[in-house]
């Protein structure tokens, strides 16, 4: 009796840990979308006092969101340090991880993720205090410098400095709050991190003028969502969501004008709507996916000027993040 | 009736084997056994099957590729070429450094804490009460927080360091010191030290044996302080003082040479210190309170002096209650090091499960090695302390 509750309660845990394939299912059945961001990065994932969060990276909660649910609002939020995001998207703690996430070949192949596109073309950079009259970042031969745990990050700057024959102390913080406030106290000369990251984190210095960074760009760091490998349906919905954003700002359609688009727009943008052609049934997803999608967040370029562009207090330029056709290398596949 | 033979009581023999208890329960043993094999089996080729279905890698092959980052403070040899088995090295070793500096200043703390507890002083009683009950009730978390971020991140920039005699800084990235550099025939002076320690070992010994046979006493304290002095700076002016010091200098970013202390490791162990103290305090006042008033009448009447009742009467006997306490206040202490990872200081926790899990993604293997870790240190802290135990404990007639 005791011997066959012990089997069966060892096969239910067994079996418990294969139930994950039908992620779609899965969010509709629950009727919202989990998503790991950032324990708070400004212009990626931030919350404001009344608890709601906005971002570049929550933008891609959203759109998901409302490509599957029909609603941006529907998303359960997950704070993750870098440490702890695999792991949570591994166990199907979350749906997606859009985290600002560097995709590399090690963490695609070996973690059982995949990385469904880029929203923000990222390199890193390093931060130093104006008083140090450091220019380049060829000059920082024995300094310490404040990093981030568990991210690409630290490895960049292993790299960087012995290719260079140059010595450093590294400073890991799990947070980037704490690499703040690290880089604030002194305890270190540089920070260093994903330039969007540095721009973030200089404005919420006590005195942001105190603080250059450096011209030296030492990594590729195409940033985007991840999801878990094995769900290909899920792995479409996310991709192209994704690929909605940056396809909707190609064709010219916005969160203002998507009605009208979407009754009387070119070909391309009726398709991409939902009143033309079945994209919205081949993911799995009703007609108007892409709709809710550009209707209730925006396009790409909508989301970034808000977000991290002109109309924030980061004013990062479009730079690589720009459409191809605008200087950029932002190229989202046709919906067709 | 009455006349039938009463039948013979005899050992069933009916089938025997099963309805024997003993064998009973065996097999009942064994079939648990065997189901709580199969459990964890199932678990662990579950978890397997479907880590592989998805696409995740398994097994411990992680361990001999190139870890690729820094750490900030090593015991050993260690830089970004090294591999993932290092950094495990390089973790444990931090750790088991904390916790030994934690575990050494909290008994210190301790101790003299809970001494002063009984203090005819009513200041020193005080102070004594109030540290108790003011470090034994905050999150220690918060206390780790209060060190590092209160208190040591307040310490000035590298430029305006507080400096002794151009020897010994202190600044916000920790306290720089001299260090001292052997040079040949630096072996004999610490083949000396050793000396003192083994001299002063037999010298205790033939003291006590001489009390005990003629009742007088010696001043064995004072004497071991001039072996442990005297011989080894006797053979440092023989040898014509074979070390030098390197003096910490301000460099261009930071301050070179000279050896230094983190702030991560200061905080961290101020901390572990400050809080496992307080408990450490009330074990050793919970010893002293076992320990009958009689016994300290009865010492007086015997006309020992007060510090003599305390050291040759009291501690003795309260060891036996203080000792047991101890062992579970240092498991904890080793335990509580984790928090390390709060500040970064690089402890096993925050190298090895933060960022060499992160790096490579094994999950489940870095896990299970670092809690067997844990498991073992302590184990092995359980061990040191039963034999210490036994050794105080009350030495029953056989």
């Amino acid at each position: 009796m005791k011997l066959s509750s012990i089997i069966a309660a060892g096969l239910a845990v067994g079996l418990s840990f294969s139930a994950t394939a039908g992620t779609l299912e899965d969010v509709k059945k629950r009727g919202t979308l989990s998503c790991g961001v950032s324990t708070g990065l400004a212009g990626f994932s931030q919350k404001d006092e009344k608890g709601a969060w906005s971002g570049l990276d929550v933008d891609v909660c959203r759109a998901v969101a409302a490509a599957v649910l029909g609603d941006a609002d529907k998303v359960q939020y997950k704070p993750l340090t870098a440490k702890e995001r695999f792991t949570a998207l591994q166990s199907g703690e979350i749906d997606v991880l859009s985290r600002n996430t560097t995709w590399t070949h090690t963490r695609d192949t070996s973690l059982g993720l995949n990385f469904a596109g880029v929203n923000y073309y990222d390199g890193q950079g390093f931060m130093v205090s104006k008083k140090l009259g450091v220019k380049s970042a060829l000059e920082l031969d024995g300094a310490s410098a404040c990093i981030q745990a568990g991210t690409t990050t630290e490895l960049n700057m292993a790299d960087y400095f012995r290719a260079n024959g140059m010595k450093y102390t590294a400073v890991t913080f799990d947070t980037s709050d704490q690499t703040r406030q690290g880089f604030e106290s002194g305890r270190c000369d540089v920070l260093t991190s994903d330039q969007s990251q540095l721009y973030a984190i200089r404005i919420g210095l006590k005195d942001p003028s105190s603080a250059v960074v450096l011209p030296e760009v030492i990594s590729k760091e195409p940033l985007g969502p991840v999801v878990r490998q094995g769900d290909d349906a899920w792995f479409n919905i996310v991709k192209w969501s994704m690929a909605a954003l940056v396809e909707a700002e190609f064709l010219g359609v916005t969160s203002a004008n998507a009605d009208k688009m979407k009754a009387e727009g070119k070909p391309g943008q009726k398709r991409l709507l939902g009143s033309e052609g079945d994209a919205g049934e081949k993911l799995g997803l009703s007609a108007d996916w892409a709709y809710n999608i550009v209707k209730q967040v925006g396009n790409y370029g909508e989301s970034f000027e808000r977000n991290v562009g002109q109309d924030s207090p980061l004013k990062i330029a479009r730079g690589l993040n720009a459409q191809w056709n605008q200087g950029g290398i932002l190229y989202s596949p046709p919906v067709r | 009736m009455s006349n039938e033979p009463m039948p013979e009581l005899q050992p069933v023999k009916s089938g025997s084997f099963f309805n024997n208890p003993r064998n009973r329960a065996a097999i009942y043993q064994i079939l648990l056994l065997l189901g709580l094999m199969f459990f964890f089996y199932t678990i662990v080729s579950n978890a397997l099957a479907n880590m592989e279905a998805r696409g995740i890698k398994s097994g411990f092959g992680f361990l001999t590729t190139t870890a690729g980052f820094d750490i900030l403070m090593s015991l050993v040899e260690y830089d970004a070429t090294h591999t993932y088995a290092k950094t495990f090295l390089v973790g444990l070793l931090n750790t088991i450094l904390v916790s030994f500096v934690g575990i050494i200043l909290a008994t210190i703390v301790g101790f003299i804490v809970g001494v002063s507890y009984f203090s005819q002083n009513w200041l020193l009683k005080r102070i004594s009460i109030v540290y108790v009950e003011t470090f034994r009730n905050i999150p220690l978390l918060l206390q780790v927080f209060f060190w590092y971020f209160a208190v040591l991140s307040a310490l000035p920039i590298v430029r305006d360091s507080i400096n002794f005699g151009d020897a010994v800084f202190l600044n916000v990235r920790g306290l720089y010191y001299p260090e001292v550099v052997d040079e040949p025939g630096s072996a004999v002076v610490y083949g000396s030290l050793f000396l003192a320690f083994v001299a002063i070992f037999f010298l205790r010994r033939w003291a006590h044996k001489r009390q005990d046979e003629t009742g007088e006493q010696f001043p064995v304290f004072l004497t071991s302080l001039g072996i442990l002095i005297g011989l080894p700076l006797v053979t440092l002016l023989i040898m014509g003082n074979p070390f030098h010091l390197d003096y910490p200098e301000k460099g261009g970013f930071n301050i070179s040479g000279g050896t230094n202390v983190i702030p991560e490791l200061m905080a961290l162990a101020l901390a572990l210190t400050v809080y496992t103290g307080a408990f450490i305090a009330e074990a050793v006042r919970a010893g002293i309170q076992a320990v009958p008033h009689g016994q300290t009448e009865a010492a007086r009447s015997i006309g020992l002096r007060e510090k003599r009742i305390m050291q040759l009467i009291i501690v003795p006997q309260a060891m036996r209650v203080i000792v047991p306490l101890l062992n579970s206040e240092y498991q904890s202490l080793v335990k509580n090091s984790t928090l390390a990872t709060a500040i970064g200081y690089p402890d096993l926790f925050t190298v090895f499960v933060g960022t060499s899990l992160n790096q490579t993604g094994q999950a489940i293997e870095i896990v299970f090695m670092t809690m067997a870790v844990y498991f073992a240190i302590n184990m092995m802290i359980s061990f040191c302390m039963n034999r210490f135990n036994e050794s105080v404990a009350l030495v029953e007639r056989k």
